[in-house]
């Protein structure tokens, strides 16, 4: 190894070297920061009460995000998510109602087949159509909220009307840590081993690449973007289950407007929005420093208005990050290229 | 003309696949009337046919992308009907495209065994196995390649020898190969047909797809011809001349490849003077007079069209100047260079010379939005006059000049290019590989306008990878080597050793001369005739 090969940083392989490429770097280190800097001001941000909400407010941001996170890598969208979430919040309102008694888990399958339903609705339409998915989950957006109004018209569910172990989900802890953070954690842990390590998982970064080459290499391309979005809406099911456990009323608006913050936390977690790189891992910290900067601002005394332009800012920065490392890549590789020749 | 001898005594085995009268249609229009072709194990057979004879759709039916109407598909002996790319695949049989299908995203290694990664327990992904594997794959190849980083940015090359990789790590019986030396340099070439070469003697069968000749003759045992989307004729290389294969492709004698005209050269209108950009080329001086063809020549790489480029306007330049017409061209200003008379085609026309989606008159008419509107708005009325007298008189082969350009064969797009440039009656054309991926008789329609423009007093700069059309086309001879001019030839000099000399560096050095200088004379009278005369645009642009 001599002092040449600095030149040409093309495999650097040490630990090091590799761990701060990976693209959830910069998300991540903005996370910590954040913390450092809110605790600085106001050490209470920390303190174990602090640490469980924060983990609570980003709990449902986080599932969701990792579900879309995956249709985004596959250069898709889901605008629908919101109402979607909307839907299964009220579903499970409706399912307590009507059977008080039943098990926890019969309310959760409910939920996530629900989610399933509606996502596999989403994927379908949008393989089969082959219009882009940002027009038909918009529609969708828009369908699911309607039919959500239609069933739920005025009335609200409220947690008082569910049973106590249910709400407990969000409330108890196990070595600090709410039930519902745990699940969670799972999930980000289970879908990021598909999505790294199997064949499938690696398809849907191909499609995300290049859609016509992955189909040229025999990669089944409509069904693994079924799949993303089945998965996505699965996801967001088991979200909006967990919402009528975390809040404590569902109803006709629940969950609007809620795709944005989605894709913006996928966005700045590292997701590319054309697909083909990224991370869900990337994506649940990003959702994680997204609910993490408005606790923190209204901890640090910022105007509420201010908040969401500073999220702003942040998806604006993530894209530039994004942008900047592509030109050095392709810089260093022109570079090595000429150097090689 | 051929390179390697022919092996002698080709294996009469049976062949390992075989189309035998496939058709193939698509609603109305008939892709493939009748394709055959057999590929058998240790042979190359080149498939030749100008664009639109069926190579495309043929190679297609193979590869599983589409499936025959009609006709016969035999694999190794036995029917068979590849429904996707992926039971072709797992067949054995591996394409390389003219532009390779990787993933920019994903790492060299994952391109190579996308969909079918290497696992251990419980089904994931075994990352060490696969990089290893890899690695031996280009060792074999004799090609360095990191597997561990990702495709985006490599050579079309390199992702070619990826490609390769593939289809070895496949285990692929059959190795189609579609145009793989459209945007490849010499080297690149040479290492490309050492490889094909060697996957031959192992026993693979491997079909070529080029419409370069000498390629073509160099590197096959057995030629394949088709036209109009049937099988024509199936020679053994060795038996066969290229006059005869051309004969076969076109249905008549193209006699006359590259029907240069002679044309009255005059005086000089453009001249170059030691322009320079760092790094990319140097010193680089020229003229180019009226009614003259100078072709620009030299390797893949050379900073040909980064000169044309700079000439241009498009790309800055540190040193030199531009003159044209006895005034000075500013720097850095398209928009000028194309008052002042310099028509510029580029070689990539789908991306810098079309706009593909949008209709062929807009295209056309494109370089004349100022003079055909009033108050700002483009008269769509006088845009479809403008645009339908430049088609008929090159002849562009259009259903409606409504449609999107890119539903136009590649030599009619490029004759949308030139009628678009043509319209602005420039005095100085630049063209950059005007017939690339050209079928061999749109090219000779291509060449014969190009020489009716030099006819027609326009200088005309040819930037050209094609030995063949430089030497048959241009009056004078430029050849760059590694960003510097290191040879002005005269048609008369111009031999294909000397050019290819001057453009891999091996010597020659001392044939480098300027053109005559001092004959130009920067009054009006340098302006060629049958063109209107540049100078009150050129001041009304300052």
């Amino acid at each position: 190894m001599t002092t040449s090969h600095a030149l040409a940083p093309t495999t650097g392989r040490s630990p090091f070297a590799s761990l701060v490429k990976q693209r959830e770097v910069p998300v991540a280190s903005a996370l910590i920061v954040l913390v450092i800097v809110t605790t600085i001001a106001n050490p209470l941000f920390v303190s174990p009460q602090g640490v469980k909400d924060l983990m609570l407010n980003a709990t449902i941001t986080v599932i969701m995000a990792v579900g879309l996170g995956t249709v985004i890598i596959t250069n898709n969208i889901d605008l629908s998510v919101g109402s979607i979430l909307g839907l299964v919040a009220f579903a499970t309102g409706t399912v307590f109602n009507a059977a008080p008694g039943i098990p926890l888990v019969f309310v959760f399958l409910i939920g996530l087949a629900i989610g399933a339903l509606l996502g596999a609705v989403n994927g379908f339409l949008v393989t089969v159509a082959r219009v882009p998915s940002l027009v038909i989950t918009l529609g969708m957006l828009y369908i699911y909220r309607g039919l959500n109004n239609a069933w739920a018209g005025g009335q609200q569910y409220f947690a008082g009307d569910r049973p106590a172990a249910f709400g407990r989900l969000s409330v108890d802890t196990v070595l600090g840590i709410p039930i519902i953070t745990i699940i969670a954690v799972v999930v980000v842990v289970l879908v990021a081993i598909f999505l790294a390590r199997t064949r499938p998982g690696r398809d849907l970064y191909a499609i995300g690449s290049d859609d016509q080459a992955a189909r040229l290499f025999g990669i089944k391309v409509s069904k693994r973007v079924l799949t993303a979005f089945v998965l996505n809406g699965t996801l967001t099911g088991l979200a909006g289950v967990l919402y009528a456990s975390r809040f404590n009323s569902v109803g006709a608006t629940t969950g609007t407007g809620l795709e944005l913050d989605i894709v913006a936390a996928a966005v700045v977690g590292g997701i590319a929005i054309f697909g083909g790189s990224g991370s869900v891992v990337g994506a649940a910290i990003g959702a994680v420093l997204l609910t993490t900067i408005t606790s923190s601002l209204t901890a640090l005394g910022v105007d509420k208005f201010w908040q969401q332009a500073i999220v702003g800012i942040l998806i604006l920065t993530a894209i530039l990050v994004e942008r900047i490392a592509s030109i050095r890549t392709a810089r260093r590789l022109r570079t090595s290229e000429a150097t090689n020749a | 003309m051929t390179i390697d001898p022919t092996p002698p005594g080709l294996s009469p085995t049976a062949p390992v696949l075989e189309l035998r009268g496939a058709r193939k249609t698509f609603g109305a229009v008939v892709a493939l009337a009748s394709g055959s072709v057999q590929l058998r194990a240790g042979e190359i057979n080149a498939l030749v046919g100008e664009n639109g004879a069926g190579k495309s759709t043929m190679v297609k039916i193979l590869a599983g992308v589409h499936q025959p109407d009609s006709g016969d598909f035999l694999f190794d002996g036995h029917p068979i009907v590849f429904r996707s790319p992926a039971e072709s695949k797992a067949a054995g049989v591996s394409v390389i495209y003219q532009e390779p299908t990787l993933f920019p995203d994903l790492t060299v290694a994952e391109n190579i065994f996308v969909g079918r990664q290497p696992t251990s327990r419980f089904g994931f992904i075994d990352r060490a196995a696969m990089r290893t594997e890899a690695r031996a794959l280009f060792e074999r190849l004799g090609v360095p390649i990191d597997p561990d980083r990702v495709a985006e940015g490599l050579s079309i090359a390199d992702q070619q020898i990826i490609e390769i990789a593939k289809a070895i790590s496949l285990d692929a019986k059959v190795l189609i190969m579609d145009e793989p030396t459209a945007a490849l340099s010499g080297v690149e070439v040479e290492r490309l047909f050492g490889v094909a070469r060697a996957l031959r003697d192992r026993g693979s069968a491997i079909l070529f797809i080029s419409h370069r000749f000498d390629e073509v003759f160099g590197l096959s045992d057995r030629i394949t011809v088709m036209r109009d989307g049937a099988f024509i004729s199936e020679h053994a290389t060795g038996d066969v001349t290229t006059a005869e294969i051309v004969r076969a492709m076109v249905g008549r004698d193209v006699d006359q490849l590259f029907p240069k005209q002679e044309a009255r050269v005059g005086d000089t209108v453009v001249s170059v003077d030691g322009l320079t950009r760092q790094g990319v080329f140097h010193d680089v001086s020229f003229e180019v007079r009226a009614g003259e063809i100078v072709g620009l020549a030299g390797l893949v790489g050379a900073g040909r069209t980064e000169v044309a480029r700079a000439v241009f306007g498009i790309d800055r330049y540190d040193a030199g100047s531009v003159t044209i017409a006895g005034r000075p061209l500013p720097k850095r200003d398209p928009m000028a260079s194309i008052t002042a008379g310099i028509g510029f085609v580029p070689e990539d026309r789908r991306k810098q010379g079309l706009v593909m989606d949008m209709s062929v008159s807009r295209n056309t008419t494109l370089t004349l939005r100022k003079t055909l509107s009033r108050f700002g708005l483009v008269s769509a009325r006088r845009e479809r006059e403008a645009a339908a007298d430049w088609s008929s008189r090159l002849q562009v082969k259009t259903g409606s000049q409504e449609l999107p350009v890119s539903t136009l064969s590649g030599g009619n797009q490029q004759k949308v290019v030139l009628a678009k440039w043509l319209a602005t009656d420039p005095t100085f054309l630049i063209v950059d590989e005007p017939t690339r991926g050209i079928d061999v008789g749109t090219k000779s329609e291509v060449h014969r306008l190009i020489s009716d423009l030099a006819g027609r007093g326009i200088a005309v700069l040819m930037i050209s990878s094609e030995l063949p059309e430089v030497l048959g086309m241009a009056d004078r001879v430029l050849v760059m080597h590694e960003g510097r001019l290191t040879a002005t030839l005269d048609r008369a000099e111009a031999t294909a050793e000397r050019v290819m000399h001057a453009a891999t560096g091996s010597g020659a050095t001392d044939l480098t001369e300027h053109a005559p200088t001092g004959t130009a004379d920067p009054t009006g009278t340098a302006i060629p005739t049958g063109t209107a005369s540049p100078t009150p645009t050129t001041e009304a642009a300052r």
